[in-house]
This record gives structure tokens, C-alpha cells and sequence, in this order.
């Protein structure tokens, strides 16, 4: 199945684009994602703990599983206000 | 429904215009303004953006947090986006009550919740420097930019 991926800020910046579709196996969690993406960023790499994430514009925990289409969106440490 | 983020520059007297209510008799308001200086280095301008369709959705929901919580008062939050110069507004948080206690209070929580959910980032530009996306955690994080040159 597929899921979009937004990228913003300075993950935007590392990734080179704000927006890229990929191929996810049926049952794979937003953790098992951001370990997959940790794989082939190394600015991701070098992140510690997994960032918020929101799937569908909602704050999700790691253990969300991926469904078909799904918007995901891993966050760099937000500073708004 | 108001939007609340915006391109244009924050008006706090609207924004209290348009809550305010003959039962009210206190406004408390929070505004953000970008200053010259962060982390021992001066700053110039700040560019703003967000993951906008997330973050109007969160600013939504603060406000109707606020509103059960805080019984009586009624708030208004709006977050600028775009290239910001030292002076200018950033955020406005308003909270309306019959008394102040309960407007104080919502106008705290309310600026303590943006800054926790809203989905929103700060670029900062200064003098003799690559723009830098400023990291809360540790301040401020260049490399992701500079390995895009």
C-alpha cells in the first residue's frame, strides 16, 4: 500500500523535497517507518528518540499501524509562538 | 470559522473586538514578538511556517480546550507566518471573562499549549550567518541547511 510523506523545516531541508509517496507493507507501524527512513537520511540518523509524528493531521504514537493513504508527517522540534 | 494563521500582521485591538461581549469585564492577552537577540546571538528576522492544515486544526482545538476548561471565557489565538523583522507580533493569544482570574488563566494555558502542539518552525537569519532553524531543545541547528548548499 502507499502512504504520502510531508516533510517541513529542517527535515524538509535534509530530504530535499516536502512530499514523497511510499511503498509500505500492510502492518507496518509509523515506529517501523521512522526506522526505515533513519536507514536512509542520516540527518534522521542522527536523531535520537522518534520525533511527534501526526498521521492525518493528528498526534499519533509509534505503534499507530499504516493504513492505505495515509498522510504521515514526521515533525522537527517544533518553536511556534 | 476565523483562520488563525495569517500572512498579515496581528492587530490585537481586532482581535478583542471581536470577542468581547457585554458580560465581559476582563481581556487578558499574550503577545510573541520577535526580539533582537537568541542564545547570545543577534537576530534580524524570523521566517515562520508551518504544516498549516495540522496547525490550524491544533490552534482550533487549544481554543476549545480553553473554553471548557476556563467556564465563561471565550479565546482567540493567531499565528503569523512568514519573514517576521525585531518588533513584530508572532502570536496573540486573547482570552475574554466576566472576571480575570479565569481570562489570566486561559491565556497562560493557552500560549504553554502552542508551543507544545502547534505544528509550527522559526528560521532564524542574523548577521555574518547561514539561516538557521532554531531547535527549543539545543538552541539552534544549522546542518540541515547547509548540507542542502
Amino acid at each position: 500500500m502507499r502512504v504520502r510523506l510531508l516533510y517541513f523545516a529542517s527535515f524538509r531541508d535534509a530530504v530535499g523535497t516536502d512530499m514523497e509517496v511510499r511503498e509500505v507493507a500492510e502492518g507496518v507501524t509509523v515506529g517501523h517507518l521512522w526506522e526505515s527512513l533513519r536507514g536512509s537520511v542520516p540527518h534522521f540518523a542522527r536523531f535520537g528518540a522518534m520525533p511527534a509524528v501526526a498521521v492525518n493531521c493528528e498526534y499519533v504514537p509509534a505503534s499507530r499501524p499504516l493504513s492505505p493513504d495515509d498522510e504521515v508527517a514526521f515533525l522537527p522540534p517544533i518553536a511556534g509562538g | 470559522m476565523h483562520p488563525h494563521l495569517t500572512d498579515a500582521p496581528i492587530v490585537l485591538s481586532e482581535l478583542i473586538r471581536e470577542l468581547l461581549r457585554r458580560s465581559d469585564g476582563a481581556v487578558a492577552a499574550f503577545v510573541g514578538v520577535v526580539r533582537e537577540e537568541n542564545e547570545g546571538l543577534p537576530v534580524e528576522a524570523i521566517d515562520y511556517s508551518a504544516y498549516r492544515e495540522m496547525a490550524e486544526r491544533e490552534l482550533a482545538a487549544i481554543e476549545r480546550e480553553l473554553e471548557l476548561e476556563f467556564a465563561g471565557t471565550v479565546t482567540r489565538i493567531r499565528h503569523r507566518l512568514g519573514t517576521l523583522a525585531v518588533g513584530d507580533e508572532s502570536v496573540a493569544v486573547v482570552a475574554v471573562s466576566a472576571h480575570r482570574r479565569e481570562a489570566l488563566a486561559a491565556c497562560g494555558e493557552g500560549i504553554e499549549r502552542v508551543k507544545a502542539r502547534v505544528p509550527v518552525w522559526k528560521r532564524e537569519h542574523g548577521p555574518g550567518r547561514d539561516p538557521a532553524w532554531v531547535d527549543p531543545r539545543h538552541g539552534r541547528s544549522p546542518e540541515a541547511d547547509s548540507r542542502r548548499r
